[in-house]
């Protein structure tokens, strides 16, 4: 796409491993472009200022804020949303781990929380306490205080790394 | 949809890039990582007519650390540079990328963009304003290098002019027995720092300062620096009493603004800690020991 480009531009991107092609308008976010054009409402928009991390998803094995970015920006890129964690067994260890551990209340936060957990797990299958403050720093809670978080983090690593 | 309208284009040159910003004029903006323009343009502070989106032009990625001459290109992000050979050979420049923002923005910002944004809170300024670093430019006129403190010319104003892109950073290896610190702190990782502070010092006998680079940041439109300060320092030696005139010197010329971060007394106050806490860190790893820096926060 070298050409300019007015009005509706033809964007594909992999979401959870579908190919999904739509026209849209480039000012489009890729959060917007999740929950409106395909539905896939788990990314959730918690802020207008890049700060929260709700909207965070997996772009190219990256933990990127979705409220930050153009759906043309990731034209042609993979994308992995918390509806792509579930897999035939059921929940994901992550998911798992969160509700054994109480690692969510609300559950605003929590499909950022995984995906940033994701993204860290498979860079560090056994991060310690400060690795996973330093990684979730940029994912708020306004209810749990982190602490079970944390442990919910570390118990997802345990059974991960045991599988 | 929270952005006004623009044109998007995706050129798949640097010489197709400069050409249609040329082409394009005063109200397209480059797009690099998005992290500073996208809330920006969220917040409808900016509304361009037309985005060039050079994110996948080949060639400014690369983060070569080897040589006596370190090169940066405009694209490489913050959080590669953080694992980067360079890093590890100077600490100071892990300092400042492992502390931007959170591991989401550091993934998708880039040193070109945080230089070429001039926002006076943002850590490369401060940081390569310690190394002498420069300024690698291209545009329709071709190349030229601009010494990092005349590119800075007021806060969110840089030396960039229309067509221009920022291409690489440069700057010299400091020399062996030298050592660096960055050190800031805000309130959480995706805020923006409240007060930051840089400095390198050259050391003789392991006691005495052979030259001192000291500069502070979110403390005026440009990052701070002063020779007078400086000069407290060089050829003397490094105890507590100089560093402190030396922090006294600095400090007065600083102008931090009272803002939601804190006031300009807290800062001020700020300042001079991370300032005394820098400069002990800097000597230390000019003696060769590891020790961390970096931004901190709660
Ligand atoms: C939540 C949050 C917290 C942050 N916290 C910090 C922090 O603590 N410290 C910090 O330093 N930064 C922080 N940032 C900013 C971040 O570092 C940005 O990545 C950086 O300032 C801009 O880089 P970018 O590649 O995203 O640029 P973009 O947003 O793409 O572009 C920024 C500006 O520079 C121009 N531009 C981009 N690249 C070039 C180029 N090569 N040549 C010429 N012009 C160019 C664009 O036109 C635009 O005007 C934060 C950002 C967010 C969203
Ligand atoms: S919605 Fe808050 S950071 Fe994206
Ligand atoms: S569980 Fe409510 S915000 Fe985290």
């Amino acid at each position: 796409m070298s050409e300019t480009t007015t009005g509706r531009v033809p964007v594909t991107i992999t979401v959870n491993g579908q190919p999904c092609t739509r026209e849209i308008e480039p000012r489009l976010l890729l959060v917007e472009f999740l929950r409106r054009e395909l539905g896939l409402t788990g990314t959730h928009i918690g802020c207008d200022t890049s700060f929260c991390g709700a909207c965070t998803v997996i772009l190219d094995g990256d933990a990127v804020k979705s409220c930050t970015l153009l759906a043309v920006q990731a034209d042609g890129s993979e994308v992995i949303t918390v509806e792509g964690l579930e897999g035939e067994e059921g929940l994901h260890p992550l998911q798992q781990a969160f509700s054994e551990h109480h690692g969510l209340q609300c559950g605003y936060c929590t499909p950022g929380m995984l995906m940033s957990s994701l993204a860290l797990l498979a860079e560090n299958p056994d991060p310690g306490i400060e690795e996973i403050r330093k990684r979730l720093g940029g994912n708020v809670c306004r209810c749990t205080g982190y602490q079970n978080i944390i442990r919910a983090v570390q118990a997802a690593a345990r059974a991960l790394r045991e599988e | 949809m929270y952005p006004a309208p623009f044109r998007y284009h995706r050129p798949a040159t640097l010489e197709d890039a400069m050409a249609l910003l040329a082409r394009l004029g005063d109200g397209a903006r480059p797009l690099a990582g998005g992290q500073s323009l996208l809330p920006i343009l969220k917040l409808r502070m900016d509304e361009p007519t037309d985005l060039v989106d050079i994110a996948r032009i080949p060639g400014m990625r690369h983060i070569d650390g080897q040589g006596e001459s370190i090169r940066i290109g405009a694209l490489a992000t913050h959080a590669r540079i953080a694992v980067s050979e360079v890093a590890s050979r100077f600490p100071i420049v892990q300092d400042c990328a492992t502390g931007i923002a959170d591991a989401q923005v550091r993934a998708r910002g880039t040193i070109g963009g945080s230089v070429s944004t001039a926002d006076p809170s943002c850590d490369w300024p401060t940081m390569l304003q310690v190394l002498d670093a420069e300024v690698a430019c291209r545009g329709p006129r071709g190349e030229r290098v601009v010494g990092i403190r005349d590119f800075f010319r007021d806060a969110y104003t840089t030396a960039l002019e229309e067509g221009e892109l920022v291409t690489e950073i440069r700057f010299r290896a400091p020399p062996a027995g030298s050592g660096g610190a960055y050190l800031g702190f805000k309130k959480a990782a995706p805020a923006y720092p409240a007060a930051t502070v840089g400095v390198h010092l050259g050391l003789a006998d392991g006691q005495v300062c052979r030259q001192a680079r000291l500069v502070l940041g979110c403390a005026g439109p440009r990052p701070v620096q002063s020779r007078e300060a400086e000069q407290e320092l060089e050829g003397k030696d490094l105890n507590r009493d100089n560093l402190r005139r030396a922090a006294e010197a600095i400090i007065s010329c600083s102008d931090p603004p009272s803002d939601s971060r804190g006031s300009a007394a807290f800062k001020r106050t700020m300042l001079h800690s991370l300032f005394m806490r820098a400069a002990e860190i800097a000597i230390r790893r000019a003696r060769g020991e590891t020790v961390k820096g970096g931004t901190l926060y709660v």
